[in-house]
């Protein structure tokens, strides 16, 4: 009995939710399915379902039922944060803002027939497509790694188990050990990431394994806030951290996972932990959707992140190429603001606000001592293009490091809030 | 910081045309402590650098340099040579406690 008068109120509740809907265009409710439950898709799903009130019947699809936010992941590595405070579930989405969350992964786009169908052997029909499928991982990119290694040399660039596993084997490392990183070719996902684990596990090998080495094989002639990072390490950790750049072969890398070698152009190094993060494309069903080009990544309408190869299709985050914007979870957040505004507008009519975006990229360094860079952006015809800039200077006082941090955390705290209450 | 964890790297051409000018590019690890850093407790850091580098080519002396403490931790040092015949680049760090660095690399040349 009880469950049948919540049963009953549940679908009173939809159905007023439906009456005071603005104007819908046709006769049923629009449908937008949402692939990818991350920063630009649960974003977009609930910007979607929240500001057109029922009017659109919005379906996420997303594999994991427990999502670990990527940024951060560095400071759980560095114990700064516990793994639990990184995981969201979509319950709230679901319940509050009545998102069809299915739990399944997304296998295949017939962009004709506007379907999306699902490992379950389900099939979604939609009006508009959402695309925020993360990244995948380029075969090849780093001879001798591939995902069956993973568990040797781990690349902990999706967060989770693998983030467990990096911070195990740095922590157990024998002493006086190396612990060497193969840094991703541009462009990848979080530029000052591999930087900010860098000083994360240089925070912790300090203190617990004050002679062990920390090795950066770098295929990049330079990276996101080096200053600042390399100011930091000689302060945090001096004589712990030695980058090889392509001035040293690191463009020309090998690894066997199982000798726990790497080669930079054939001299080899015995290491202890190797954290291999590969070179990147778009996820995979951006890809089985035919919304990507030869560079692996997904071009990008910059005025509404639809895909340039289809109208109703959009894409978001790290797998979109779009222009100056970084892959980080704060772009594809923003990303996602603009897409869903410009959804609604196509299919209720909603009033339709020139895009604007804004990235920023927050680091640790070490205890308290916080650094950013960040931008607005603007659509021009080509690309997302860099207007403002800012970035944190060599020199700061403690107190503004800390202040930078703390900020960093808010930020948090709110994306999170944006993305999944 | 002991000596042991000081790694010096070295890149030379593995071959080369007589009398080619190649380039030859070095790396140390060292902190390169200038003496005038002060610790958080007060104490000013001693000094602790690479004060000379030497390449040799076939043992006849090619550069020789003398180095000041501000040059950053890490030194990179990148230069050209002109080799007349095959041999061997011969190259020294020499540290401030005493401690000599050496590597060395084979070039072919034809």
């Amino acid at each position: 009995m009880e469950l049948k008068r919540r049963t009953i109120l549940g679908s009173m509740a939809a159905g007023a939710a439906i009456l005071s809907a603005p104007a819908v265009l046709g006769q049923t409710r629009p449908r937008v399915v949402v692939i990818g439950g991350g920063s630009g898709g649960a974003t977009a799903a609930r910007y979607i379902a929240r500001d057109s009130q029922g009017a659109i019947d919005v379906t996420l699809v997303e594999p994991t039922r427990m999502y670990y936010t990527c940024y951060f992941s560095n400071l759980y590595i560095g114990g700064f944060w516990e793994l639990a405070d990184m995981g969201h579930s979509y319950g709230t989405l679901a319940a509050r803002h009545g998102i069809n969350v299915v739990h399944d992964w997304a296998v295949g786009v017939d962009r004709d027939a506007q379907t999306v169908t699902l490992a379950g052997g389900d099939t979604l029909p939609y009006d508009r497509l959402v695309i925020s499928p993360g990244i995948d991982f380029r075969e090849d990119s780093v001879p001798g790694w591939s995902v069956a290694a993973q568990n040797r040399m781990p690349h902990a660039y999706k967060a989770g188990s693998q983030s467990e596993l990096l911070k195990a084997q740095m922590e157990n490392m024998r002493e006086g050990g190396t612990y060497c990183m193969v840094a991703p070719p541009n462009p990848y996902r979080c530029p000052p990431g591999p930087y900010e684990r860098i000083s994360m596990v240089a925070h912790v090998l300090s203190e617990r394994n004050p002679t062990a080495k920390i090795l950066i094989v770098d295929p990049k002639e330079n990276f996101s806030k080096q200053g600042l990072f390399e100011d930091g390490w000689a302060r945090h950790y001096p004589g712990m951290i030695e980058r090889v750049g392509p001035d040293f072969g690191a463009d020309n890398v090998s690894v066997d996972p199982e000798a726990m070698t790497v080669s930079i152009d054939g001299v080899i190094e015995q290491v202890d932990v190797c954290n291999v993060i590969p070179g990147q494309k778009a996820g995979r069903i951006a890809e089985l959707a035919g919304i990507t080009d030869d560079s692996g990544w997904a071009p990008a309408v910059p005025a509404n992140m639809k895909s340039r190869m289809d109208d109703k299709v959009y894409i978001l985050g790290d797998a979109a190429a779009q222009g100056d914007m970084p892959k980080s979870g704060f772009s594809a957040n923003s990303q996602a603001k603009v897409a869903a505004n410009s959804i609604r507008h196509e299919l209720t009519d909603a009033r339709l606000f020139p895009a604007r975006y804004a990235n920023t990229c927050w680091s640790l360094i070490g205890t308290d001592d916080g650094v950013k860079v960040g931008a607005s952006y603007e659509a021009t015809e080509e690309k997302i293009a860099s207007v403002e800039g800012f970035i944190s200077q060599v020199g700061e006082d403690a107190d503004l490091r800390r202040q930078t941090y703390e900020e960093s955390i808010g930020w948090y705290n709110g994306i999170v809030a944006d993305m999944f209450s | 910081m002991s000596s042991s964890d000081i790694r010096p790297r070295v890149r030379v051409p593995r071959s080369a045309s007589v009398n080619e000018v190649v380039l030859l590019r070095t790396l140390i690890t060292h902190p390169m402590e200038t003496g005038n850093r002060v610790d958080p407790d007060g104490t000013v850091v001693p000094r602790h650098i690479i004060n000379r580098f030497t390449c040799r080519f076939n043992g006849e002396m090619v550069l020789d340099m003398e180095i000041e403490p501000s040059l950053s931790a890490n030194p990179f040092i990148e230069f050209e040579a002109s080799v007349p015949e095959s041999g061997e680049f011969a190259f020294t760090w020499i540290d401030d406690d005493g401690s000599v660095y050496e590597e060395s690399a084979s070039i072919s040349v034809s």
